[in-house]
């Protein structure tokens, strides 16, 4: 694999995120792989933020350790990102605003590009932007015309000047940096022709709102939050166009409750939402446990605890995911691997929600929710179709008037029929107390005891695509183990760590509950050493598969959870630590 | 045609004499005349002794959490139109715990009817202080008398512009049904408040009390309830012990009516997943 990594920073408010945005759009368009990922801060203008694009000749799914162009629009973002920096990179600044200093020693070329000053001339300072971008173009011997699509779509809107002045500022920093630098960095060959079938650019959040939409859901309730709200933003321009709508709800209390109240009336709904939020449905999880009545909620993880870092990823809701809410219930915790499966399990999470009439929380994380990349294609012939055990008007017409028993306790596999409001003689109540067949408050011991036993049969016989999947070597003595979006980096790392001669796996969860017992255990053979890879503090995953699965002298602990992403050469120093060196040599 | 058969359920488990009878009875009463079928009906409550209103009224029910019957209700209305939603609580369920939402329950405007059984007490937890407590009131919880103003729920819902607001006694079930029946004509969201004695820890605000100091707005010809600043000036006079319709605006559309893209039919009608010329054209702009 060719990949090369470019990020620009500056101050927010900048323009960053739109520069990254066509540069991104323009190499995807042009047959290439893209990551990208936005580092920024909870506040509207100021402090420091970038944006990184990693672009490859085939697939990735992580943003790189390495930048080998940075444009710095302040002295911060060489003070933040340096070290990033690979040998021979190339670092931009406007010699204009300040001048560059790098804090420690790196083999780099630091070229100074008066960028405001081109801007001007070609219309305006605003367009610094864009003068990177030709430099950008220069720097890797790329035509600047190939921006011009791209420059079309974005300012289109605005008229043919403006769209020409973005051009001239783009065509202007190209002849800058070739007239005055040398220094140019090889760009992969894109290895994809781009067709209109497949190569879709695309951020986990998206593809969770795809995904909702393409599993049936017809109902979003949800309140704004960092970094989950861009599934509300999809959904609010397609809902509409498919029946279904979006209610901003007061707080995120009222949100989840709604999604349970429109789940009760028949339409798969959910609400989506991030740690502190999440936090906040914990009583009404316990309701849709109790009253066997669907939910699906989707929490796009960000660090904890409290309001913590909002505009930082983690993976440290799984605890509460697994099991948060007073009581015992039971609950499906999905936790997609990549952007495909962002789509595919969201849109299942309704037919399961459905089947077992149970919350399904699909936890992903900011770094997966708002990183767009470019997928192949949309998993949409696998998508479950599942409407669930539901009584007919015609066998509820064959009762006796009030003979309808929506909480059956003796139905084999604990999912009795349900009926929905509007159907005739199927009336019951869903409830949160205790309670009897119909749906009637009850206090009796032996009722109390059957229907919790109810409840608890209905994950017996679960099935789903979802679970634990294994890559390398399939009887290494080594495994490498994670849950949701590490995959790509944990796959890198298992790849790096093979090429070294390691007998090295690589084992993810895109379940946690109910626990893939009997297929962890058989990706476990063989293993004398296991690294636990995930983004928080107390090894959540870890504790899980001791507690479910045991392995507790071959377990060790890879924890990050300082705000940023996880970084290759950290899993490999980690992986170095814990493995048996000297085959890494 | 129903008949009061029909929207009966269980035995109610309310304390002999508590008001909360003459609530459901009414509720009942409204559904029969309004011709309603009980498959038609749902009751969405929270909790406390009126959150036993769903188990007890013969239509389906949802029996929600402490203080959230509202925001529920009005996703079981706006995902089924066609169903008529009523949302029964407490004082302290939807004063209290819930106040948030029945804020924003009235500006949002879904049509739903919400039924509040007003005892200024909290009953099933066994008589502690609520939100709409007089001043001076001892309970449990306020050995010394309680300090705290007490929620002026009509008031409030007239400030919120509340489309139609009512307020009932559950020792008259025969008025009490005609304000819920136009409550539940009114399209948009509708409040009817209800003093609904607990007999058995509040010893103030009884049948009695309410008997003698009511005043009756629907039977006072010259009241005005289209003027929203007439009935705040007559509530506040009244000390709150209105009963009738206090105000009410047609005008009001109900969110589902209003708000962008909510189908012609019920979101519960419309087809799940996606049709391939839809697949396609969202994936056309992922491109």
């Amino acid at each position: 694999m060719q990949d090369c990594g470019w990020k620009i920073g500056g101050k927010q408010g900048e323009g960053i995120d739109s520069t990254g945005d066509i540069y991104a759009i323009a190499l995807h368009r042009m047959g290439y792989y893209v990551f990208t990922y936005r580092h920024f801060m909870s506040l509207i203008k100021g402090g420091h933020t970038n944006y990184k694009i990693r672009v490859a000749d085939e697939q990735i799914r992580h943003h790189g350790d390495l930048v080998h162009v940075l444009i710095a629009f302040d002295q911060t973002t060489i003070d933040e990102n340096w070290q990033e920096l690979a040998d021979g990179a190339v670092v931009i600044y406007d010699g204009a605003a300040f001048e560059a200093k790098l804090p420690g020693d790196r083999d780099v070329n630091l070229c100074q590009v008066p960028l405001t000053e081109i801007a001007k001339q070609a219309g305006g300072a605003i367009m610094k932007n864009m003068v990177s971008i030709g430099v950008t173009a220069a720097i890797h011997n790329m035509d600047p015309e190939l921006f011009h699509p791209v420059i079309e779509d974005k300012f289109g809107k605005k008229g043919a000047k403006v769209v020409q002045s973005n051009l001239e500022a783009v065509r202007q920093g190209y002849v800058y940096y070739e007239e005055h630098y040398k220094a140019h960095i090889p760009m992969p060959k894109p290895s994809v022709v781009p067709s209109d079938e497949r190569h879709f650019y695309v951020s986990g959040n998206q593809a969770a709102g795809f995904g909702a939409l393409a599993g049936g859901c017809r109902f979003l309730a949800a309140y704004p939050i960092t970094p989950a709200t861009e599934i509300m933003y999809w959904l609010i321009n397609e809902m509409p166009k498919h029946g279904g709508i979006v209610v901003q709800a007061e707080d995120e209390i009222a949100a989840v409750n709604m999604a349970i109240g429109a789940n009760f009336s028949g339409v798969p709904a959910m609400t989506s939402t991030s740690g502190p939020g999440f936090s906040l449905m914990m009583e009404a999880l316990g309701l849709a446990g109790m009253s066997e009545t669907p939910l699906v909620i989707v929490d796009v993880q960000r660090s904890g605890p409290s309001t913590g870092l909002p505009t930082k990823t983690e993976q440290s809701d799984l605890n509460e995911a697994l099991y948060g809410t007073h009581g015992e219930i039971q609950r499906i915790v999905l936790t997609p691997r990549t952007v495909e499966e962002c789509f595919l399990y969201t849109a299942d999470a309704f037919s399961l929600a459905e089947k077992y009439q149970m919350p399904v929380i699909v936890l992903t994380d900011l770094y997966m929710g708002m990183s767009s990349q470019t997928i192949d294609r949309f998993p949409a012939d696998k998508v479950m179709a599942d409407t669930g055990k539901r009584i007919s008007d015609e066998a509820l017409l064959a009762l006796e008037p009030g003979a309808f028993v929506r909480y059956d306790e003796t139905v084999k596999d604990g999912v009795s029929p349900r009926s929905l409001p509007g159907q005739k003689n199927g009336r019951y109540v869903a409830l949160g107390n205790e309670h009897n067949g119909i749906g009637l408050e009850v206090e009796e011991t032996y009722i109390r005891q059957a229907q919790a036993d109810k409840r608890m049969r209905k994950l017996q016989h679960f099935t789903h695509q979802s679970g634990v999947t294994v890559d390398g070597i399939k009887d290494a003595p080594f495994a490498l183990v994670g849950f949701g979006s590490t995959y790509g980096l944990l796959e890198e790392a298992r790849q790096k760590l093979a090429q070294s001669g390691l007998q090295v796996k690589h084992i993810h969860f895109s379940r946690v509950a109910p626990f893939p017992k009997e297929d962890f255990a058989a990706a476990m053979g063989g293993v004398e050493r296991a690294l636990v890879v995930e983004l928080n503090q107390q090894g959540q995953l870890a504790n899980v598969i001791r507690r479910e699965a045991g392995y507790h002298d071959i377990l060790f602990n890879g924890l990050k959870y300082n705000g940023d992403p996880l970084y290759l050469h950290e899993v490999l120093e980690r992986a170095g630590q814990v493995f048996p060196m000297g085959v890494l040599q | 045609m129903s008949t009061m058969k029909d929207f009966k359920a269980e035995k109610p488990t309310w304390c002999p004499g508590c008001g909360d009878f003459g609530v459901l009875n009414a509720m009942q009463r409204a559904a029969v005349s309004l011709g309603l079928e009980p498959e038609n009906v749902a009751v969405i409550s929270g909790i406390g002794c009126s959150g036993k209103m769903s188990q007890h009224f013969g239509g389906y029910g949802l029996h929600s959490l402490h203080g959230r019957s509202l925001p529920t209700a009005q996703a079981v209305k706006l995902a089924n139109k066609n169903l008529t939603v009523m949302a029964a609580g407490g004082d302290g369920d939807g004063f209290g715990i819930g106040m948030g939402h029945f804020i924003h329950a009235m500006r949002r405007n879904v049509d739903i009817t919400y039924i509040v059984m007003d005892n200024h007490i909290y009953g099933l937890t066994t008589g502690q202080a609520s939100p709409t407590s007089d001043i001076g009131s001892t309970t449990k919880t306020s050995p010394h008398g309680t300090v705290e103003k007490p929620i002026e729920p009509l008031q409030l819902a007239l400030s919120e512009r509340c489309g139609f607001i009512a307020q009932g006694f559950s020792g008259d079930t025969k008025h009490l049904a005609t304000l819920i029946e136009k409550a539940i004509r009114h399209r948009g969201f509708s409040f009817v408040n209800v003093f609904s004695p607990c007999v058995t820890f509040n010893k103030v605000n009884t049948y009695e009390f309410y008997k003698t100091g009511l005043v009756n707005l629907d039977e006072d010809e010259g009241y005005n309830n289209a003027d929203r600043f007439e009935a705040m000036r007559r509530v506040s006079e009244a000390n709150n012990l209105v009963v009738g319709v206090v105000y009410e605006d047609p005008a009001q559309t109900a969110y589902e009516d209003t708000v962008y893209g909510y189908p012609s039919e019920s979101l519960v009608s419309m087809e799940r997943g996606l049709k391939q010329e839809e697949y396609d054209r969202i994936l056309a702009a992922f491109h």
